[in-house]
């Protein structure tokens, strides 16, 4: 067991051989698939994170969604590298129709070629989704992780900001927002996400920052005369952080699918912008009679989520020592 | 699904067969289907159920039933027939005596008489009743004191109506308007019982009127019984027992309730279903012309658009719309390709004139990309279609169009939809002249006239022509056929002015819309109004 | 304690003078609401300024925020644009959308924290895969898809529910849309239940518990339960106000005339008396909430200490 992190010589050794007599099926809680179990110990001091990154290089599920997210990427940066169709060419003489050859996802409702505005999609709706939960979760974590660690007036003023953020309905919200800050690119999309997320991610932060606050290790650290931003980044930081990257994950998924209703609602993005959410939405009145246009972007999305929930997963199990 | 549902319509079948049965012991009454209740949508009506007060289609559907006017129009000619009216008289198309009928009274046992109606059109006219159909009255003389444009009103009652007798009374108009009997038909022009004045409130919470149907339950927001009236004195009694309206949230939602059996008519078959209709309903839907049109308009108070090459650019960009192939696909032949700018229900004697538009309104990509070209292009090089996004399937034919256009054009950003989110909010932006591009309009027309198809929109300065479009040779026509006396001369007239708008193009007419509407096998003999609303006196229940 | 419920309440009043402003302000930046009430026309002026009149619509927006709060004190929280009084669609629309809600709560916790306990105590086996790949499905389909689809299959293909609910809204009729309700929740809170367990149990006391020779059932439900719930709690408790005022694509799908729904009129018919009238109240639901969730925040971890 590397023992260099402060929290796990506080919190008495943290976990060990022993933990699997919690369970008396004897099953090995830390093992994540692939993670090595009490390698090497006569190394030298790593930090956290290099600690980490060793962890997950050797993660399948992290290289696999690694890739798949890669992949994303590339695609959302140069759609045409795998079609040589224009998303907007839509014949309506075609509408509806399932798959043909040159076709292999069929047509919308408007007659385009589902394949290309699914591979199209992919930029505006990967661009949301993590420019989105990026914001919240940074916003929403550092001022509820100082509400739940300063407490006092910190955290009387922040939680309540946070339930007036609650409080406005998020339909009345977007067509508020979205019809005072016009414009048909991604951006007024997500800031309004971020706008109206934080709350949760700030309820969740400091819930757990209250928790991780009450540790030995922390009391301990304190008395030993460490500053508050040490104990908050060292010690407090690294344990609160789970949760978070959980929710934050999970929000994810649904901030794509929240960009789908803003379209559905008419304030989302607007065409001539392509995103799965705008197709999703379209598509889903038509499920009845033509269950392909829902299939494949909705199928899209499932993947992206996927992916980062498993990397989200990956990097919380990497980041807590105690599973290693 | 086939078994919950027969267990459902067995049930029923038992109950009405109960039902007949209690009937036939009372000795009398009706046989088994004639006191059957029908259950169909509605949607909760936007405004109290005043007949001056409501100017949409779920509120009208109400009035249909519980109000009987002075004429009324045969559901399927269009044609306005006496109703309670035994004859209306003019000799100057201006001023005009109304005689009544004897024999008719309220629910409520109330006889209706001259001052039914004469009090009733003061109450709508008066402008601090917020009546929003006080314009219908806007042709009686004396509305301008009644229901002045600013300031208070400096008479209650309108000088141009005089009760005569209890049975006659006169109406003067400010203007001469010879087919302004026509327009009696529309509910706005309903008697009204004493209880409407003397306890208001009760009155609104439940309607009392003199149509075939009494309310007798109606809980806002959620639902209304409407009953047979069995002393109803006209001549088109209800053929069932009695109508459930019941509100539904979304269209969809209904629709799906029909195909499972809990409801027996649904009269907006949403247009994601229609592809479904066949095999769900077979025969049991209904598809048949409304007097409704839909169009694309342009603000004309915005200079960039008010250019002499504007006509060229409008006529091109009507040009690249294919209308075939969108009514269609998106509409499923729920719509009708326009090429005039009225409706098929008025007839070709009342003025519908198919092809009076011309080449501008068919398809041609080619000289379409022409015509844009040598008129200057779109303005601003962008052509951006507002419309709202939160009613009907406005999305799914605005980006047909855009898509349409931009094929002709051969430039696949030259057109895109510009949504607006709330009703309330685009119809605020029209109407302030916010708009800096076009925007889908629509025009449901009041009575079958062709007159109101054409004067209320492109008039000048008229009530809802939004784009503010001038044109004195289209408004001394209008002028000139409001004066003729002799209908058929009226209504050529009339369709000369419109050959204006075919010069130049105001607002680019899309297709005409259809009712649609589907219904169980409980129900027979359903038909939808020129209106697009059933005419629920008329069903039969097996 | 006692002390802090009270700080706790007095600390309401600033948040729901701040959201009601807000939304009023909000509903107002939307624009003029009387266009919208002429239909496809417009309305003719006289008619328009005289309903501005009667609306209150003509004061500055600080007027009417004072009128409307100086009345809904006294009880009277205005009239919607259809003449009826914003309380009585509020005694309607209230209790069906509790039931709804009580409905997706009690899917959340049971379904919920069972399957993220199950998961959390087998990680990386197949139940945790399966259920893995079940939320993630739940999750990455926007909501209005499952509750079409399971209309759709559950009503009218297998005619196993009525694809609409009545206006009565009892308590059987809700089950399904009270499930599709909670779906996107129940996954978070699988997840965050597994996350926290995993986590706890490798804990000291869970180890001394073992160690104690307590039954595996008590250890997981005594210990290791209480002591992995707080986040949980925390999110079911701030969901409860997400869950009754974001029914509005649910409670439109299944036809509920519930708040969701009436809300949603509100705000397209841009009526800021519905609008803040219902907002209003659940922002004093969530308030409540959130204090609850506090307060239990002590009663699952005894090392905090409100004061």
């Amino acid at each position: 067991m590397p023992e260099q992190t402060p929290d796990e010589v506080i919190s008495a050794g943290g976990a060990g051989a022993g933990m699997d007599l919690a369970i008396e099926e004897g099953e090995t809680l830390e093992k994540t698939p692939g993670g090595p179990e009490g390698t090497g110990p006569a190394e030298k001091p790593r930090s956290l994170w290099s600690d980490a990154w060793r962890d997950l290089r050797r993660n399948p599920v992290f290289i696999i969604s690694a890739l798949i997210i890669l992949f994303l990427v590339i695609i959302s940066i140069w759609p045409s590298l795998i079609t040589n169709q224009d998303p907007l060419n839509c014949d309506l003489g075609k509408a509806q129709e399932s798959s043909q050859p040159g076709h292999p996802f069929g047509f919308d409702g408007q007659g385009c070629d589902v394949y290309t505005r699914t591979v199209y999609g992919a930029r505006a709706s990967v661009t949301v989704g993590v420019c989105a939960t990026l914001g919240v979760s940074l916003l929403g974590g550092i001022l509820g992780g100082f509400a739940g660690f300063f407490g006092g007036w910190w955290d009387s003023i922040l939680s309540r900001l946070t339930d007036v953020f609650f409080g406005i309905p998020v339909v009345l919200g977007g067509l508020v927002f979205l019809s005072v800050v016009p414009g048909s690119t991604v951006w007024p999309v997500i800031g309004f996400i971020v706008l109206l997320g934080w709350p949760q991610i700030a309820r969740i932060a400091r819930g757990s920052v209250i928790t991780a606050k009450q540790n030995d290790y922390v009391q301990a650290a304190r008395a030993l005369g460490a500053s508050n931003s040490r104990i908050m980044l060292r010690h407090i930081a690294p344990n609160a952080v789970a949760p978070v990257i959980v929710v934050a994950t999970i929000a994810l998924g649904t901030y794509i699918s929240l960009e789908a209703t803003l379209s559905f609602l008419g304030v989302g993005l607007k065409p001539p912008a392509v995103s799965w959410g705008i197709d999703i939405s379209a598509a889903a009145n038509y499920i009845r009679n033509a269950p392909h246009m829902l299939l494949w972007p909705a199928g899209a999305l499932a993947v992206t989520v996927l992916a980062f929930i498993m990397l989200g997963d990956a990097v919380r199990d990497a980041l807590d020592p105690k599973l290693r | 699904m086939r078994g919950a549902t027969q267990a459902k319509w067995a049930a029923c079948a038992v109950a009405v067969a109960l039902m007949a049965t209690a009937c036939g012991g009372g000795g009398g009454g009706g046989g088994g289907g004639a006191n059957g209740i029908v259950s169909s949508s509605w949607g909760d009506p936007q405004n109290p159920l005043e007949p001056a007060n409501t100017n949409e289609v779920q509120g009208g559907k109400v009035l249909d039933m519980v109000f009987r006017g002075l004429k009324k129009y045969d559901p399927k000619t269009g044609a306005a027939t006496n109703m309670l009216a035994e004859k209306i008289e003019s000799t100057d198309s201006q001023n005009f005596t109304i005689t009544l009928k004897d024999g008719w009274t309220f629910s409520n046992g109330e006889k209706v008489t001259a001052h039914s109606f004469v009090d009733a059109w003061n109450y709508g006219a008066l402008l601090k009743n917020n009546q929003k159909n006080a314009y219908f009255f806007g042709y009686i003389d004396g509305y301008d004191k009644v229901h002045p444009n600013t300031g208070n009103a400096s008479a209650a009652t309108l000088s141009g109506l005089k009760v005569v007798d209890p049975k006659t009374f006169t109406v003067k108009l400010s203007q001469k308007f010879s087919l302004w009997p026509d327009t009696l038909g529309y509910p706005a022009f309903a008697p009204l019982p004493k209880a409407f004045f003397t306890d208001h409130a009760a009155w609104v919470s439940k309607p009392v009127g003199n149509g075939p149907y009494t309310i007798e339950n109606y809980t806002k927001g959620s639902s209304m019984s409407l009953r047979k009236w069995d002393g109803y004195p006209g001549d088109d009694k209800a053929q069932n027992g009695g109508i459930d309206l019941k509100v539904y949230t979304d269209s969809n939602t209904a629709y799906t309730d029909l195909v499972a059996g809990n409801l027996d008519l649904v009269d907006d078959v949403p247009a994601s279903q229609l592809k479904n209709v066949k095999a769900d309903l077979g025969d049991r839907y209904i598809n048949t012309p409304a007097g409704i049109i839909q169009t694309i308009a342009f603000p004309f108070y915005d200079k960039k658009w008010d250019t002499p090459g504007g006509i060229k650019v409008r006529q091109g960009l009507s040009m690249a719309i294919n209308r075939d192939q969108i009514t269609s696909q998106i509409f499923q032949k729920t719509r009708t390709p326009a090429s005039d700018w009225t409706s098929p229900v008025l007839g070709e004697e009342g003025g519908f004139k198919k092809g009076l538009c011309g080449a501008p309104c068919e398809y041609n990509a080619a000289d379409a990309k022409k015509l844009v070209q040598e008129g200057g292009g779109i303005p601003g090089g962008q052509l951006k279609i507002s419309y709202n996004a939160d009613t009907g399937s406005h999305k799914e034919w605005v980006d047909a169009v855009c898509n349409s256009i931009n094929k002709a054009l051969g430039n696949n950003k030259a057109c895109v939809g510009a949504p607006v989110g709330t009703f309330a909010d685009f119809r605020s932006q029209v109407s302030q002249q916010k708009l800096t591009g076009p925007w889908r309009a629509g025009w449901q027309m009041d009575y079958p006239l062709i007159q109101n198809f054409l004067q209320p929109t492109y008039y000048t300065n008229a009530s809802s022509n939004d784009g503010k479009w001038s044109n004195k040779q289209f408004d001394s026509l209008i002028d000139k056929a409001n004066a003729e006396s002799d209908k058929a001369k009226a209504v050529s007239t009339f369709q000369d002015a419109e050959r204006v708008l075919a010069e130049q193009m105001p607002v680019i007419p899309l297709w005409y819309q259809n009712g649609s509407a589907g219904y169980s096998d409980r129900i027979t003999n359903v038909a939808l109004n020129q209106f697009s609303v059933p005419v629920y006196e008329q069903i039969k229940v097996k | 304690m006692g002390r802090y419920v009270i700080r706790r309440l007095l600390q309401m009043i600033p948040v729901f003078f701040g959201t009601t402003l807000l939304i009023f302000l909000m509903v107002n930046v939307m624009g003029d609401p009387i266009a919208g009430l002429c239909g496809e026309r417009q309305c003719d002026p006289a008619t328009a300024a005289q309903l501005r009149k009667e609306f209150g619509l003509d004061k500055p927006v600080w007027q009417q925020y004072v009128t409307y709060m100086g009345n809904v004190f006294t009880g009277d929280f205005g009239t919607a644009f259809n003449g009826q009084k914003v309380t009585e669609l509020m005694a309607t629309a209230f209790p069906i959308t509790i039931r709804l809600t009580v409905i997706a709560i009690v899917f959340e916790v049971v379904i919920g924290i069972s399957l993220g306990v199950v998961t959390g105590l087998r990680r990386g086996r197949p139940v945790d895969t399966t259920v893995l790949i079940l939320t993630l499905v739940v999750i990455s389909v926007p909501t209005f898809v499952t509750g079409l689809l399971l209309q759709l299959l559950l009503g009218v293909k297998w005619g196993i529910i009525d694809p609409s609910v009545s206006s009565e809204a009892p308590f059987n009729e809700l089950l399904v849309p009270g499930l599709v309700l909670a779906s996107v929740s129940l996954a978070y809170v699988t997840r965050l239940t597994r996350t926290s367990i995993a986590e706890n149990a490798r804990a000291d006391y869970v180890r001394t518990a073992v160690a104690k020779g307590l039954p595996r059932r008590r250890v997981v439900i005594r210990h290791l339960l209480r002591n992995s719930l707080i986040p949980v709690v925390t999110f079911i408790g701030t969901d409860v106000g997400a869950l009754m005022g974001g029914a509005i694509v649910t409670e439109r799908i299944f036809n509920i005339h519930g708040v969701g729904y009436q809300l949603y009129q509100g705000i397209l018919r841009q009526n800021s008396q519905t609008v803040v009238g219902f907002v209003t109240i659940l922002v004093l639901v969530f308030l409540a909430a959130n204090l609850i969730v506090d307060l239990l925040y002590a009663v699952l971890d005894p090392r905090i200490r409100y004061a």
